[in-house]
């Protein structure tokens, strides 16, 4: 990856905060990071990170109110998203920017036929005529690895199994060319046998198309095997962002530490015991003052406590939000 | 750390021929036109003490496996004996009596949970259906549960939706320990729970096991939690176990294609292995249980398929001491003989690295 690409997304300082019965909920606290021309950026996160929320927000995709954007700056192609009107923003979703949701079951119209689905993207944005359309439909469905695709355009999202229906959401994501494609926990609802067939799918779309892409996650296992770089996020912030290699053969963040001794294996030595992050995540009441996993840290210091660690570069591409230096032996022996 | 199927060889749990079968009805009438063969002629026994995973996607008919041993339904044929007495056949009087020695987790807290009730009158409900405490000796159960489950006292008055994941699940288990079982039914407990929780609760589980000296069928699609929860591993597909084996010798040397391509299908958290590791992926989707393929239920994905396997079902056999599994590939094998030659190639390939 070149290092002084354009980045194709670049989100600066977003803030989104949700007003709720029982006060603000801070979800995403000021949250930078870009996105380079065909690279996949791992987001890596517990539920209620603030992973999907960022997604979310920078494609104007939250309901308003609950929640509010109060800040930031999200460049794409020399607009900033979020300072357009809706109008502008209809034109960059589903066309420039494409979207995966994590369930394949409820994101797709059940009343619709999946060839009609996938027609729609192409009619609204790129102006094909019904004719044309079906062609392009038919196409996409073949790339994305669904046999039989002229007939299958007119079945509903019930007659097709998990994986196939995610395939359609694929392609519909793929459907008008974008540069962009968010997935947001593309695999998580599916079993491993057909998550594998998804990921082989995707790294074969993407040497195809050579689209960037943000995947979301909670799997590092997943992250692993696709990522060219990964964000780990925790309590609506970016602790840690380096690339994949990197990540995971030095992190920095005691919290990506913690994250990769808790997940067992399958292969390699098998621990008597699984380390455990003791505690819960933060409830985000307010804009953080202190560092957000200071209770479950084991390395907490008072300054944790008295102010939020910025994001400070440790390497080539490698920031972390931490006021503890590592000793790099620790992590290799332990 | 002892390990825990040494413990006892008493088989607490035997499960012979299970079958459980839903009927697909359709007309007016309601007339039966076919079955979903949920469970189909399964056989195991899990033995005092010891921790047994049952793994499998989804629709496998693990779940439905848990719970008919719990006579939550009843089974279509087959026999199920827990500490010696029969089940499968046994009338609600005498289940009711038996409901204490046999317990579940459920997978999803949030449903699981009765919303309009205080945690004390969640965790006290057994002990009001099955003893006969007093209400302070009841009340000094319920704390000694939430104690041993690492719940605050203090909020033994709170509703569940005041709690998190983790903590609504550690609810369910005192719940489930409030009778002192002897044998709990784990169905997915960690699946809605993240990563950093999920930990927690696995180690919450081992612990009680290790100080009661509990049983587990530890049902999950986890693989790298139930290698490191469970003693022995059954793996089930389209309602067939198809390989039983004691945890490390299935996960260093799986002999049926399906385990094979189970494990080869979970990503590692290390990119290293991640690029240079060959999968085997499985083509196409699970079949229908309600219209299972012919002869091997695992034909129509089988990479290593042969002739035989679309007209005979292979039979659940012991190929070595300790384990089991079902599949043409090892027919040849003297069931106390050690490698063969295809064995040798199919383990070359799972460990393709």
């Amino acid at each position: 990856m070149p290092d002084g690409a354009v980045p194709v997304l670049d989100v600066k300082g977003l803030k989104t905060v949700f007003r709720t019965r029982g006060g603000e909920i801070h979800a995403v606290n000021s949250v930078s990071f870009d996105l380079r021309p065909g690279e996949l950026l791992g987001v890596v996160g517990e539920s209620g990170s603030g992973k999907s929320v960022t997604m979310m927000s920078l494609i104007g995709l939250l309901p308003m109110p609950p929640a509010d954007v109060r800040g930031g700056t999200v460049m794409f192609d020399g607009l900033d998203l979020l300072n357009c009107s809706e109008q502008q923003l209809r034109a960059v979703r589903g066309a420039r920017i494409g979207f995966i949701f994590q369930d394949p079951m409820t994101s797709l119209n059940p009343v619709f036929t999946v060839g009609f689905q996938l027609m729609e993207p192409l009619r609204k944005h790129m102006r094909l005529g019904k004719k044309a359309a079906r062609v392009r439909a038919k196409e996409l469905l073949e790339l994305v690895g669904i046999p039989d695709a002229a007939r299958r355009l007119d079945d509903y999202p019930h007659q097709f199994s998990g994986g196939m229906r995610q395939r359609v959401m694929i392609a519909i994501a793929l459907a008008c060319d974008p540069k962009v494609l968010i997935a947001d926990e593309p695999t998580t609802a599916l079993d491993v046998t057909i998550q594998a067939q998804i990921l082989e799918l995707v790294k074969e779309l993407r040497q195809k198309l050579g689209m960037a892409i943000v995947w979301i996650t909670h799997d590092l296992g997943v992250i692993a095997g696709i990522a060219d770089r990964v964000i780990v996020m925790y309590g609506g912030q970016i602790v840690e962002q380096a690339p994949a290699r990197e990540l995971f053969s030095n992190p920095r963040h005691p919290y990506t530490r913690a994250l990769l001794k808790t997940v067992p294996s399958v292969r390699g030595e098998r621990m008597p015991k699984l380390n455990v992050i003791e505690g819960q995540p933060p409830i985000l009441r307010a804009e953080p003052s202190a560092c957000a996993f200071r209770g479950r840290c084991a390395h907490a210091m008072a300054r944790c406590a008295q102010e939020n660690p910025l994001r400070r570069i440790v390497g080539p591409g490698h920031d972390v939000a931490c006021f503890w230096e590592p000793l790099d032996q620790e992590w290799q022996d332990g | 750390m002892l390990d825990r199927a040494e413990r006892g060889h008493r088989k607490l749990v035997e499960i012979k021929g299970l079958k459980m079968y839903f009927p697909i009805t359709a007309g007016i009438f309601r007339s039966k036109v076919g079955d979903v063969k949920a469970v189909d002629d399964v056989s195991f026994d899990i033995y005092e003490g010891e921790t047994l995973g049952l793994v499998g996607e989804s629709g496998c008919g693990k779940s439905t496996c848990g719970r008919v041993i719990l006579r939550l339904y009843d089974p279509t044929d087959g026999s199920i004996r827990i500490d010696g007495v029969e089940l499968s056949d046994a009338d609600s009087g005498t289940l009711r009596k038996l409901r204490p020695t046999m317990q579940m987790v459920f997978q999803d807290p949030q449903a699981s949970l009765n919303p309009r009730m205080t945690v004390a009158a969640i965790i006290g409900e057994p002990l009001d259906e099955h003893s006969r405490l007093s209400k302070a000796e009841k009340l000094d159960r319920i704390y000694e549960l939430m104690d041993a489950v690492g719940l605050n006292r203090n909020f033994a008055n709170r509703y569940p939706h005041e709690f998190s994941g983790g903590q609504r699940q550690r609810i369910g288990i005192a719940r489930a320990l409030a009778l002192n079982p002897k044998f709990i039914v784990c169905d997915e407990p960690i699946a809605a729970l993240d990563v950093s929780i999920q930990a927690q609760v696995v180690n919450l589980l081992e612990d009680l096991q290790d100080r009661l000296g509990l049983t587990y069928l530890f049902i999950s699609h986890d693989l790298s939690m139930v290698r490191h929860i469970a003693d022995r591993v059954a793996v089930m597909y389209l309602g067939r176990i198809v390989e039983l084996a004691p945890r490390d010798a299935l996960y260093d040397r799986p002999m049926h294609p399906y385990t094979q391509a189970l494990l080869s299908a979970v990503p590692e958290p290390d990119p290293e292995i991640e690029t240079e590791r060959k999968r085997i992926i499985l083509t196409g989707d699970v079949p229908s249980p309600a219209n299972p393929p012919k002869g091997c239920n695992f034909c129509t994905r089988c990479p290593k398929v042969m002739e035989i396997c679309h007209n005979v079902n292979p039979p659940f056999r012991e190929l070595e001491p300790g384990r089991f599994a079902a599949c043409h590939l090892y027919e040849d094998t003297d069931t106390t003989a050690g490698k063969t030659a295809a064995q040798e190639e199919l383990t070359s390939i799972q460990q393709g690295v």
